[in-house]
């Protein structure tokens, strides 16, 4: 096999790591290198230091370890079935780009995952050595996501959340069934196992002992998952279904959907499909209605006959659009948990709303200024100066906002 | 007219302590003119003067924060329009709530606009390294702001790049970094920086993490407009990308499947899982359980949980299921229940360690509830697809007297789970022949809601638990 220089390894295991969504920086504790003894910060919010053109946000330095793997997950770009070409990155040379890039700010930190060689101890202790290398010799106080690798001894986990800012593991399919037949030598037990490790372990982290000292500091920005969303045949009720058990049971930070998408020499087993980047982004709503919008699962998924969400519309407004019966609403009066149900409104807009109206009566033209989306938001209120009269209950009120049906595209 | 000049640096300090002094002496907004810097002064200002001292003068939390960002921002009537704002706020404290108001709304997307600014002045700016003189490393970047902010923006960058020395040049403003000192400079045009070698690298990487099967190019411009692009060296690489990305993808789907590498059959083949052994002892029975598939709990649940104690032991306890601190340790009894029961047994001198500790059912069955679980009981089909692995462990352990909590546990061990209230306190036996005790499950120890009734609840139950004890000792 040729052997391949800095820059080819480089977009061999960036190539190999896409797939994963998650490129969060947010969260942590804060830190920072003013005394001069170290480098890096992290003050809370996350910050993109560019985007792709698929839109998304390029947060950290997101690489693979190496993608050689022993695993023969059919989705996956780095199976062992695969043609891919392969490389590994030495420990340094992560660690090099890691702070060379950081020094030029064009990165909050590293997301380090791995395709497993060896065993799942061996390079998990690889994985957890760069981190370690990086806050104890190079004093780097930027931030730091380590994938975990479920079958890995839990203390190597352990370790590698005392130098991570977050931990992930991904669950990958929705079932049990779906991880059995598309990644035949992952145990979804396994996994679930390794995530309760985890929320103990954080647990364990922030409690004071009896002489009132604190156990070192575990994964400070929590843990996430991430599914791939449309290579089984799971619906989005299924799929929904799973990752509020995921949140209740493990406290996730995110579980992040990722639709499943074209990869380099795919396998037989599953036929590519053009991304379901729609679908990616209504599950992604209906994941913050359940999470801070209070809307139950089945409000959510019983919108359709077959447990999917409307692609055409969001799962706000198609929920309202079937329980007009609620509405129109008086911005003036109705409780909090109401108006986070009205289309158009978010949770900032709500609160401000909450706090004006104590002092003074709302009008129509305040909710524009307070963030309100009112053409959505219009023929579900009332306020002074403003009532939506039949609009609520007109039949049409769906086609107002469904986009007009176009040509299907070729591709 | 009095004008007011508030000079380009530390100038929200200088604003707040002038605005301060007006607000003390009762100058109305429409008597100020304010003037930035040494720009032009209006046609019809007088000289400027020197703002009357600052007086204490009570004003809101959030106005304070809000001066502090609107201060920076580049359109000329910010310092009038705050001023305004701060003499509204003297005898309507409240309107500083009101998201409705139109000069305040005015005054918070300037806010947020020199927030934005900031925060993309943190995520695009672009260090190139330059020779050193000392032994720290040197860095310096150009930037265009849309806003005043490299000034408030140099304790961001210095917390950040502590360990090495830096300069930011901006058309308006320049802060040096050297030696952990910051130092301020007029702007500059431009600077002339020496190429670097890891921009190369880091559009090799801007390249290769980009997934040419999701191009979204109006959700990248919105949060990196075009006119950053001209400072980002990754930028230029843009063009390319999305001329070629629907290709790309369609090539992807295109290619006819490759055979796979002949390393991969042995690799997997490798790695298939032996069977398990046959329940000789419990450490088997616990394996085999791990895959146990028996009823659908094992799909919600994290792990089964098997009971847990000596081999030999002569009192067996049964629980209903585990909960939420069972199922993520994978330990019976270890959660609020358990500690419940460690308490009172305790009190009666049994000791958990000499009984062998287990549920009815091995997993955890729960409704979600946003961040938390609810327990919720396992119906008849479950308890009796688990009571195999009850059976399984009664057999090996034959324990001379088992406890049964609560009304599952009844119901696996002497098949009816009903009246549990009226049986606790008797001997029952299984089918095989060995008796069981009844009792109340310690959960519902801590639900009973009235105090007079837990307290009586609890008695019953220190008194099944001593009975066990006399029982075991006979």
């Amino acid at each position: 096999m040729a052997k391949h220089d800095l820059q080819q390894k480089l977009a061999i295991l960036s190539d190999a790591a896409k797939y994963d969504a998650s490129c969060a920086s947010s969260g942590t504790a804060k830190r920072h290198s003013r005394k001069g003894d170290g480098l890096g910060s992290t003050e809370g919010s996350g910050i993109c230091h560019a985007y792709a053109p698929d839109g998304r946000c390029i947060s950290l330095l997101k690489i693979l370890m190496t993608n050689f793997c022993i695993y023969d997950c059919v989705y996956c770009v780095n199976r062992v079935s695969s043609n891919v070409t392969r490389a590994r990155f030495t420990p340094e040379e992560v660690i090099t780009l890691t702070l060379e890039f950081y020094r030029r700010n064009y990165i909050e930190g590293l997301f380090l995952s791995s395709g497993i060689i060896k065993s799942p101890d061996d390079t998990m202790a690889d994985m957890v050595r760069i981190a370690r290398e990086l806050r104890t010799i190079h004093k780097f106080r930027g931030y730091i996501h380590l994938k975990t690798i479920p079958d890995a001894d839990p203390k190597l986990i352990e370790e590698a959340g005392r130098h991570a800012d977050r931990l992930s593991i991904n669950v990958e399919l929705p079932t049990d069934a779906a991880v059995k037949t598309f990644a035949p030598e992952k145990n979804p037990g396994t996994i679930r196992k390794a995530m309760a490790d985890v929320r103990l372990t954080k647990e364990a982290s922030a409690e004071r002992s009896h002489t009132g000292k604190r156990p070192p500091r575990f994964a400070p920005a929590g843990q996430s998952t991430q599914m791939i969303v449309g290579a089984d045949g799971a619906n989005d009720a299924t799929i929904l279904g799973q990752s509020t058990r995921l949140y209740s049971s493990y406290k996730l930070k995110r579980v992040y959907y990722s639709a499943f998408s074209p990869i380099p020499d795919a396998s037989a087993k599953l036929p590519l499909i053009r991304p379901p980047l729609e679908r990616e982004h209504r599950l992604y709503q209906a994941d913050w209605l359940l999470r801070f919008y209070g809307f139950g699962l089945d409000e959510i998924t019983g919108a359709t006959k077959d447990g999917n969400l409307d692609l055409q519309i969001d799962p706000k407004l198609a929920w309202a659009l079937q329980n007009r019966h609620h509405f129109p609403l008086d911005v003036n009066a109705a409780p909090r948990e109401m108006l986070l149900r009205v289309p158009g409104l978010g949770v900032k807009t709500v609160n401000r709303i909450l706090t004006t109206r104590r002092h003074r009566t709302l009008r129509y033209e305040d909710l524009t200024r307070m963030g309100a989306s009112l053409k959505k938001a219009r023929a579900f209120i009332t306020a002074k100066g403003w009532t939506p009269g039949v609009l609520t209950d007109s039949a049409d009120l769906r086609a107002r906002f469904a986009p007009p049906p176009e040509q299907l595209s070729l591709f | 007219m009095p004008t007011i000049r508030v000079p380009a640096l530390d100038t929200a300090r200088a604003w707040r302590d002038a605005a301060r002094g007006l607000l003390g002496a009762g100058v109305p907004p429409a008597d100020v003119l304010w003037q930035f810097g040494d720009g032009d002064a209006d046609l019809f200002a007088d000289a400027p003067a020197a703002p009357p001292a600052a007086a204490k003068v009570g004003v809101p939390k959030s106005f304070v924060a809000l001066s502090e960002n609107v201060c920076w921002h580049s359109d000329p009537q910010r310092f009038a329009r705050l001023y305004a704002l701060l003499w509204r706020l003297r005898d309507n404290s409240g309107l500083i709530a009101d998201r409705g108001d139109a000069d305040l709304a005015r005054l918070r997307l300037m806010e947020k606009a020199v927030s934005r600014d900031k925060h993309k002045m943190k995520a695009f700016l672009r260090f190139r390294e330059v020779p050193k003189v000392t032994d720290r490393r040197r860095f310096a970047a150009w930037f265009e702001p849309t806003h005043h902010i490299a000034e408030p923006m140099a304790g961001f960058f210095a917390r950040r790049f502590g360990d090495m020395d830096w300069l930011i040049v901006t058309p308006t403003r320049s802060v040096e970094f050297t030696g952990g000192d910051i130092t301020l400079h007029d702007g500059a045009a431009k600077p002339d920086l020496p190429d670097d070698a890891h921009e190369a690298l880091w559009t090799t990487y801007f390249r290769n993490i980009f997934n040419p099967a999701r191009l979204k190019i109006q959700a990248m411009q919105s949060e990196m407009p075009k006119k950053y692009w001209k400072n980002l060296p990754e930028a230029a690489a843009i063009p390319d990308m999305i001329a070629h990305a629907e290709a790309r993808a369609r090539q992807m789907q295109a290619a006819a499947p490759t055979l796979p590498p002949i390393r991969a059959a042995r690799i997997t083949e490798s790695l298939a899982q032996p069977a398990p052994p046959p329940a000789s002892d419990l450490d088997a029975l616990r394996q085999q359980a791990t895959g146990c598939t028996r009823c659908p709990l094992y799909r919600d649940a994290t792990q089964v949980v098997m009971g847990e104690g000596p081999r030999d032991a002569a009192l067996m306890i049964v629980g209903e299921q585990p909960g939420d601190q069972e199922d993520l340790a994978g330990r019976p009894f270890v959660g609020p229940a358990g500690q419940l029961f460690d308490r009172i047994a305790g009190e009666v001198g049994l000791d958990r360690r000499h009984a062998f500790v287990t549920n009815a059912v091995k997993h955890f069955k729960f409704a979600p509830r946003g961040k938390r679980r609810i327990h919720q009981r396992p119906d008849a089909g479950e308890v009796v697809a688990c009571k195999w692995w009850l059976d399984a462990e009664r057999a090996l352990i034959r324990p001379r007297l088992i406890l049964a909590m609560g009304a599952t546990a009844a119901a696996s061990l002497t098949g009816t789970g009903q009246g549990i209230l009226k049986r606790r306190g008797t001997f029952e036996t299984t089918r095989e022949g060995t008796p069981v005790l009844l009792t109340l499950h310690p959960s519902y120890l801590l639900r009973v809601p009235d105090p007079a009734a837990k307290e009586a609840a609890l008695r019953d139950f220190r008194a099944d638990l001593s009975l066990a004890v006399a029982r075991l000792a006979a």
